[in-house]
């Protein structure tokens, strides 16, 4: 029996009868995943301009950018923004989720939809309103401005994933551990922490890239030395356009696609967590 | 008299190589209220020193909760739990030194047999080879030398039991609770482990208090069992006095097999079944009575047979008769809405006579056998 005559699963649908899903998945990753790409050969071109596909291939646009003050500057604002955002988002929404977890209060729901409230509403709000808030305390283009409102959009996404991680972990491991001598708080890095830890390491690595690829937050409240990336990004596409932005976008893209690979290869293999 | 010489008993047995004292726990006015439902309503209870009582009752009856109040894992309204001469009820679950073995087991996963055994010794800063060897007496006596290494998915369910057991007792724990933790086993490995956790009660003589709804694992593991429904403390007594003499018609229904048949009482004083004196109700005033019937306590009488001074005939027809493998059960109406079930052994001896469905019997229970309970029949 040949491929095309093979059953593609339990059922007796082969992967001939089921040849137009593969076509139309393909399509649709294509679709999906096309515009990201594109900007990569764009960034090896040797052209003053954006153009694809490109007439004549240089490195020029990454020595550019490697060797410009103002976006290694940046660069450096943004993976600091994006570490203490990790930094602060993470412990709070293991905090978060777990208290959420163990609770039997009723108020566990709305406690639970307020702190997923920055996921909802939409950034440009939070953005205006941070901006107005901030300029009354002076905290507009301050790094602890920056990390504070990138840490609430990231809380949610750290509240979810591991509130996912705990609902497969059977919560009398710590009731165990505590009849067998531990403390709460020791039950629960000796025990808890440890069988979720894959869930506390995707948040925090999602935190990261919450706030490192943020632009909307970024444009009303960072500024000066203390703008991001995205932010600088932004601006050159409105004042200039030169492929730079397509290095910076094609390094970006790298990173990212290799946090959240790496979240998959660090992850247990199997069914846990 | 009779704790005492239990005491020397399991003392002379033990060879207490991990340092085991027994304590006695004891239980006063003990409630806890959740919402306007009584989870535990004045629950008094003593738990003798060295002993294993088992907590039966249907669920949600506040066995569980009891257990988890004497743990430290919920905090009850009022009340008192003392454990020998100290008040715990305010003591944190770590600082109580009970062993616990949950239903879920409950093993650390992302630590291999030997590191889940060890983690109550780890806490309490007992390292390198006294950790080792204790660790491996433990593992010992649970029958699963050499298992260390291995990890917890490596493991049969009945091998996870034990590893439990072993984590709760290694520290040398003055009380071992567990909350009904062969539920989850088979039935026959359930009852070896039963057997298992009985020999090994006696070997480590520590205080136990045991969780199930299972009244035949009750009766098979038990020294003493306290009956719980609706959160009080229907009967505490043995296995044998709970099984002959039950309290009421709860008890009476909950642990064995039973048919109830009201009783009527005479102006002297007897107990009256269908005009045959069953029983005598004393000085008691009380109303109504119940006369709990055994199906293995009763058999099959010969034709014509009468009630006399060792025996009460009831005379019926035999409805049906099912087989069940050790034993034949037998449906018999002694009238329009009575039926009484008779179980007897499937040995060619013990068979009735060769009756068939909707023949007249007489089956006869002897008066030895007689169990009287006050009150009517359980609603």
């Amino acid at each position: 029996m040949n491929w095309w005559n093979r059953p593609a699963a339990d059922t007796q649908i082969t992967h001939g009868g089921r040849l137009w899903l593969y076509v139309l998945s393909a399509i649709i990753m294509l679709l999906l995943v096309a515009p990201t790409l594109i900007v990569v050969p764009m960034s090896f071109s040797d052209s003053q301009y954006l153009e694809f596909p490109p007439s004549t291939w240089s490195l020029r646009w990454y020595e550019e950018y490697l060797g410009s003050t103002k976006w290694m500057r940046a660069t450096a604002t943004s993976f600091q923004v994006g570490l203490l955002t990790m930094l602060v988002a993470t412990p709070l929404g293991v905090m978060a989720a777990y208290a959420l977890f163990v609770s039997r209060h009723r108020a566990t729901k709305a406690i639970f939809l307020l702190l997923i409230t920055p996921m909802i509403v939409p950034v440009i709000l939070i953005a205006i309103g941070t901006f107005y808030a901030y300029g009354r305390v002076g905290m507009n283009n301050t790094i602890a401005g920056l990390v504070l409102a990138h840490s609430a959009l990231a809380l949610p996404i750290a509240i979810i994933v591991v509130t996912a991680g705990l609902r497969s972990y059977d919560l009398s491991q710590e009731q165990v551990a505590r009849s067998l001598g531990a403390t709460r708080t020791k039950a629960f890095f000796l025990i808890t922490l440890p069988q979720i830890r894959f869930s506390v390491i995707t948040a925090a690595l999602l935190s990261f890239l919450t706030s490192f690829d943020e632009v909307i937050i970024a444009i009303f409240v960072s500024g000066g030395t203390n703008a991001t990336l995205t932010k600088h990004m932004f601006a050159a596409l409105r004042d200039y356009i030169d492929p730079t932005i397509a290095a910076i976008s094609t390094i970006m893209v790298i990173l990212s696609s290799a946090l959240l690979l790496s979240i998959q290869f660090l992850g247990p293999r199997g069914n846990k967590n | 008299m009779l704790i005492d010489s239990r005491l020397k008993l399991s003392f002379a047995v033990t060879d207490d190589p991990l340092g085991t004292t027994a304590l006695p726990i004891e239980i006063r006015d003990l409630t806890k209220r959740y919402g306007s439902v009584y989870a535990l309503n004045s629950v008094d209870l003593d738990v003798h020193s060295g002993e294993f009582l088992t907590l039966l009752g249907p669920s949600g009856s506040g066995k569980t909760t009891l257990l988890m109040a004497i743990a430290g894992f919920n905090r009850p309204d009022s009340g008192s739990i003392r454990f020998g001469e100290d008040e715990v009820i305010l003591t944190p679950p770590h600082k109580r030194e009970v062993g616990m073995v949950f239903q879920s087991y409950a093993l650390f996963p992302h630590m291999n047999v030997a590191d889940n055994i060890g983690f109550p010794l780890k806490l309490r800063g007992i390292t390198g080879a006294e950790r080792a060897t204790r660790v491996e007496e433990a593992l010992e006596t649970v029958q699963l030398s050499g298992f260390g290494a291995r990890n917890i998915d490596q493991l049969s369910g009945g091998q996870r039991q034990r590893v439990a057991l072993a984590r709760a007792f290694v520290f040398g724990p003055r009380i071992l609770l567990m909350d009904e933790p062969l539920s989850a086993l088979d039935k026959k490995l359930r009852e070896r482990m039963q057997i298992e956790l009985k020999h090994l009660h006696r070997k480590l003589g520590v205080t136990t208090v045991y969780v199930t709804h299972d009244q035949r694992e009750a009766l098979t593991m038990s020294d003493r069992i306290a009956v719980i429904n609706d959160g009080e403390l229907i009967q505490l007594d043995t296995p044998e006095v709970i099984y002959n003499s039950p309290a009421n018609a709860f008890v009476a229904d909950f642990i064995g097999e039973s048919t109830m048949l009201p009783l009527k009482r005479d102006d002297a004083g007897a107990l009256l079944f269908r005009g045959q004196k069953v029983g005598d109700a004393g000085a008691d005033e009380g109303k109504d009575w119940t006369l709990v019937v055994r199906p293995e306590r009763l058999f099959f009488a010969g034709a014509g047979a009468e009630t006399d001074d060792q025996t009460i005939v009831l005379k019926g027809v035999l409805r049906e008769a099912v087989f069940q493998g050790e034993s034949e059960m037998a449906l018999v109406s002694i009238d329009d809405d009575t039926e009484v079930a008779v179980r007897f052994g499937t040995s060619g001896r013990a068979s009735p006579a060769a009756s068939i469905t909707g023949d007249q019997v007489y089956i006869g229970l002897d008066r030895n056998d007689v169990i009287i309970i006050p009150g009517g029949q359980a609603a």
